[in-house]
């Protein structure tokens, strides 16, 4: 396959070269220094959409300290100790989302936290954006494949079991991550595209049973909002009007730091959680939004390379899901504030302020390190 | 279990990079996607968004201009500005206007009163996004309050504005007028772009007449505001251009004269620089204190001032129509010399009484018994009332209406008093038109005392008291001396129509001039108690206006009747007499007699105008004459 041979790369001694230091610490330093240029160009518009205020700045460069840590140890961790804790971190996963359901604490309607006593609070749904595919990943793994359409069947049961729990607390943003983890997993394990056909004609199907059935008002009127804005111009709509006059006025080369009207005037709401994608195209136009995104894509391209290369099939569907998610965050994000998709709870990742989101994407780019720096010796 | 080395790793490795192709060109299209989208938002629709943002966060305002001054001939302020801090709402930026007013009520005292008008003000139709005030006059702690407790009350300002204050009110209102809101019909009169910053207008008096030149011209702002409607910075400005500061020929010290000479009692004293018609003194007694009705007056208060028996909101000097009396008696010894109706030298014999034929009905003389022989002088002096009834049968109701209209009588002849009323100057055509009667010469009769139908203002006897001081020369009555900046007053005041009475022999004013002062200084004059003892020579006329009227024979009993039912003492007069600096029309309601209660507080007046102002402390002191003359 010519496709193929872009990722065709002759296998280097782990401790050979310059990047000898490197695979000791199993840190990539390609994906480390695209990471750290998000981080830290993502704490500069963060100032500006907190208003100035530098508290807020600096609780968000704490959390991203830790989760650079959380990657740290993450990347030491050989991927078979993620294959073999699999399945028992997806039962403890399941687990939690029961408890979630049955004594969890929450806030604005939605249950999502789980508060143990002697541990920080914290949220198995978030936890489920990592187990999921991995779970996924270790049963595909198991077979041969691409996979028979009964081990299709029950990898989707794997996917949807945490979903369906999830979209009970209710978070839809969450859910549809959790779950596109798992479908990414199902479609690099090399479905066949006759069985992804099926699955669009069920999605088509489901999608009018979810809108009656499942879907809460609230995120129904998030939808119709999308499709008209200026049917509730003051209310629904607003966010969505003002993002979007925030990123529009920002023009080719935008405002000027600091200078967004319409973020520090109060018109955009959620500037510095997620809506901070409108802060930095007010303020850097354009311009600003080309390197953002490239710089995405840079993150993606490293990822996907380091899944293409991956030595097992278990590390290459984990690793090609943990990065397709982190597009997924990418795309939902910008579209929904760019008014391309309706308004869901998705930050924009490793920019936006607060949440758990940051350290378990850290995470999963510790679970892309360790693939790439723990490779056994072989053919060599 | 198949792990790795059992499995075609080869063939897995080729699957999943097909698979990652797919999904890199879906991340590829994805983001094209995406920065198709922000080449949408940010570069083809960009001036659309501009234009919103700006629409967002840039308010035009307008700003009111400040208020011109007004102060006296000797540049004492009488109407200034002074800031007013109160708290406004704007209704359209409220959330929940119940659960916010209700929450204000916590922090300042608001009044049912200040509560009511709120209600009131929210019904009727305004501008939108106007500030509706809810309470004036908010002191440092209660500011203070407020913008602690800011952020919880969207829409809710503390406003300072200019608001008009009067400092001598009491003494001023009634001349002055005063500034109020702008209410409905006012509306609907003014411009609406010059008046789009302004809260308040004249009302009455001075700050009506001249609203124009008082408002100035409205100012400009745009402001950057937050999404909540707070103004952040002001981004551009265009001034606006103040109101001019005017200069009245009104003087405080003889004013407040007035007031004081008037003090416990009611009645108007207008006092008139003849050379100039300047109104020296407006007063009209009791005042009241203007300031109330700048920010609103409560129901309470309104009630108490409207309902009061001395009726203070009533401006006696411009508004209060009274029957002339015996003042009249010097602007008809005029007509009936210039009509040859009577000469210096015609004498009659008073009996006490006259009769139009014998055996008709009798009109009495005031004094009992009569005068006996008169002339024209003594019978100005002693204001004898047969001589001029029968001046008045002998001139008919055409000559006189003729005379007393050139004297000003039956319209407003001021040039810049507003609100000033034209009393009644009857004629023939207005008794047939209202009374369907024909004019009967009993009717001249009356006249001939200034009684009957005849009525004028205190402001009317002292325009044609400042006529005959000129001898014949108008100037008609005005408030404004002079505006403070360049522009001359010509194109705001007025000009006078009036012109001078010309007569076949001038000597005529010197000779009516002459009876006038024998009022004042001869033997028998009826008000020379009254100028006892001065350095100059002035020129009067006592009088009595009848508050009802008595049957023929019926007597006199001061004493037995209720004080508000004695009659009104009226005196007219100028001093000094060669070269008058000032002409009066006292009006003392309820005061007895002319000569007793009016003429003093004439000479009061003109001793201070003349001879210098009773220093600081010093009590007013009107000798209160016994003699009961008329």
């Amino acid at each position: 396959m010519s496709a193929g041979s872009l990722f065709d790369q002759p296998v280097r001694h782990p401790l050979s070269g310059s990047r000898g230091i490197w695979s000791f610490l199993h840190i990539d330093p390609v994906l480390l220094v695209l990471l750290l240029a998000l981080i830290s160009g993502g704490l500069v518009v963060l100032y500006s959409g907190a208003d100035a205020n530098i508290a807020v700045v600096k609780a968000q460069g704490i959390r991203m300290g830790v989760a650079l840590i959380v990657m740290f140890v993450f990347a030491q961790l050989d991927p078979a100790v993620f294959r073999r804790w699999s399945p028992w971190l997806y039962i403890a996963g399941v687990a939690g989302l029961a408890a979630v359901l049955l004594v969890g604490v929450g806030a604005k309607g939605a249950q999502r936290w789980l508060d143990i006593p002697g541990l920080p609070r914290f949220q198995p749904s978030e936890l489920m954006k990592l187990v999921v595919p991995m779970m996924t990943a270790w049963y595909l793994s198991r077979h041969y494949l691409p996979p028979r359409a009964r081990h299709v069947g029950v990898a989707l049961l794997i996917v949807l079991l945490p979903m369906a729990m999830i979209i009970l607390q209710p978070d839809l943003g969450t859910s549809l991550l959790v779950g596109s983890a798992g479908i990414f997993v199902v479609f690099f394990a090399g479905i066949s595209w006759r069985l992804i056909g099926a699955f669009f004609a069920m999605v088509s199907v489901a999608a009018p049973l979810m809108w009656f059935f499942v879907l809460r008002e609230y995120q129904k009127q998030r939808v119709l909002t999308l499709l008209d804005p200026q049917s509730d111009p003051l209310g629904a709509g607003w966010n969505i009007i003002q993002s979007k006059t925030a990123i529009g006025s920002g023009g080719m080369d935008g405002k000027g730091w600091l200078q967004g009207t319409q973020s520090h005037l109060e018109f955009l709401p959620e500037s510095h959680t997620d809506f901070i994608v409108a802060v930095l195209a007010e303020e850097f136009g354009f311009v600003g939004m080309l390197v953002l995104l490239v710089l995405y894509l840079l993150i993606i391209l490293r990822c996907l390379y380091i899944a293409a290369t991956a030595q097992d099939s278990f590390s290459r569907l984990l690793a090609g899901a943990l990065t397709m998610t982190f597009f997924i965050y990418v795309f939902v994000n910008v579209g929904m504030v760019s008014g391309l998709l309706p308004v869901v709870g998705v930050p924009l990742p490793l920019v936006s302020y607060g949440g758990t989101s940051g350290v378990t994407l850290m995470a999963a780019f510790g679970v892309l390190m360790s693939v790439h720096t723990h490779r056994r010796m072989i053919g060599a | 279990m198949p792990w790795g080395e059992f499995k075609d790793t080869v063939a897995e490795r080729r699957l999943f990079q097909r698979r990652a192709m797919v999904m890199l060109l879906l991340v590829f299209v994805l983001l094209g996607l995406l920065v198709a989208r922000m080449y949408q938002l940010q570069v083809v629709e960009h001036d659309v968004y501009t234009t919103l943002s700006d629409k967002n966060r840039v308010q035009v305002q307008s700003v009111a201009p400040p208020r011109g001054l007004v102060y006296d001939r000797n540049d004492v302020l009488l109407a200034e500005n002074r800031p007013v801090f109160s708290v406004t709402l704007v209704p359209e930026r409220v959330g929940d206007m119940e659960q916010t007013l209700a929450k204000l009520q916590g922090m300042l005292s608001i009044s049912e009163e200040d509560m009511e008008r709120f209600h009131r003000r929210l019904l009727e139709p305004r501008r939108p996004f106007q500030e509706l005030p809810l309470r004036y006059d908010l002191n440092e702690q209660e500011i203070a309050r407020l913008a602690v407790h800011r952020h919880e009350l969207p829409g809710v300002e503390v406003s300072a504005e200019l608001v008009r204050y009067y400092p001598h009110s009491e003494l001023t209102a009634h001349a002055l007028g005063y500034v109020g809101r702008i209410n409905r019909q006012e509306l609907q009169r003014i411009d609406p772009v010059n008046y789009a910053g302004t809260n308040y207008i004249g009302k009455s008096g001075v700050e009506r007449f001249y609203e124009e030149l008082l408002h100035g011209r409205v100012g400009y702002q745009h402001v950057e505001t937050n999404a909540r409607g707070r103004t952040l910075r002001v981004l551009e400005r265009e001034n606006p251009v103040p109101g001019e500061d005017i200069r009245l020929h009104m003087d405080l010290r003889l004013q407040r004269l007035a007031h004081e000479l008037l003090d416990g009692r009611r009645g108007a004293i207008i006092a008139i620089e003849p050379s100039t018609g300047g109104l020296l003194a407006l007063a009209s007694v009791p005042g009241f204190d203007a300031n109330q009705f700048v920010t609103g007056i409560g129901v309470e208060a309104y009630r108490e001032l409207s309902t009061s028996v001395d009726k203070p909101l009533f401006n006696r000097a411009l508004r209060g129509q009274y029957p002339p009396g015996s003042t009249l008696k010097p602007m008809l010894a005029i007509a009936a010399l210039d009509s040859d109706a009577v000469t210096r030298d015609k004498t009659i014999w008073d009996p006490g009484y006259y009769q139009l034929n014998s055996g008709g009905r009798r009109w009495r003389d005031w004094k009992r018994g009569g005068h006996g022989w008169v002339d024209l002088k003594e019978a100005v002096a002693e204001s004898c009332d047969i001589y001029f009834y029968d001046a008045a049968v002998t001139m008919g109701v055409d000559t006189m209406h003729k005379y007393l209209s050139a004297f000003g009588f039956g319209e407003d002849a001021t040039l810049d008093v507003a609100g000033a009323l034209s009393g009644l100057l009857p004629s023939r055509d207005w008794k047939r038109a209202v009374h369907n009667e024909p004019w009967y010469p009993g009717d001249s009769v009356n006249l001939g005392i200034g009684q009957g139908f005849m009525l004028a203002t205190p402001l009317q006897l002292a325009t044609a008291t400042s006529v005959i001081a000129n001898r014949g020369n108008w100037a008609e009555p005005r408030l404004l001396k002079d505006i403070k900046g360049a522009e001359s007053i010509d194109e705001v005041l007025p000009t006078g129509t009036h012109q001078s009475i010309e007569l076949d022999n001038p000597d005529d004013w010197e000779f009516v001039v002459d009876t006038m002062a024998e009022v004042m200084h001869g033997s028998k004059g009826t008000a020379r108690g009254a100028a006892r003892g001065a350095p100059y020579r002035m020129a009067g006329k006592t009088g009595t206006a009848q508050v009802f009227s008595l049957a023929e024979d019926e007597e006199y009993e001061e004493e037995e009747i209720r004080e508000r039912l004695r009659d009104h003492a009226l005196f007219v007069g100028f001093a000094p007499v060669d070269d008058p600096q000032i002409a009066v029309a006292v009006i003392v309601e309820n005061g007895g007699s002319g000569s007793g209660t009016a003429a003093p507080v004439a000479r009061a007046i003109f001793d201070a105008w003349l001879l210098g102002f009773p220093g600081e402390g010093e009590a007013v002191v009107v000798g209160e004459s016994g003699e009961a003359s008329h």
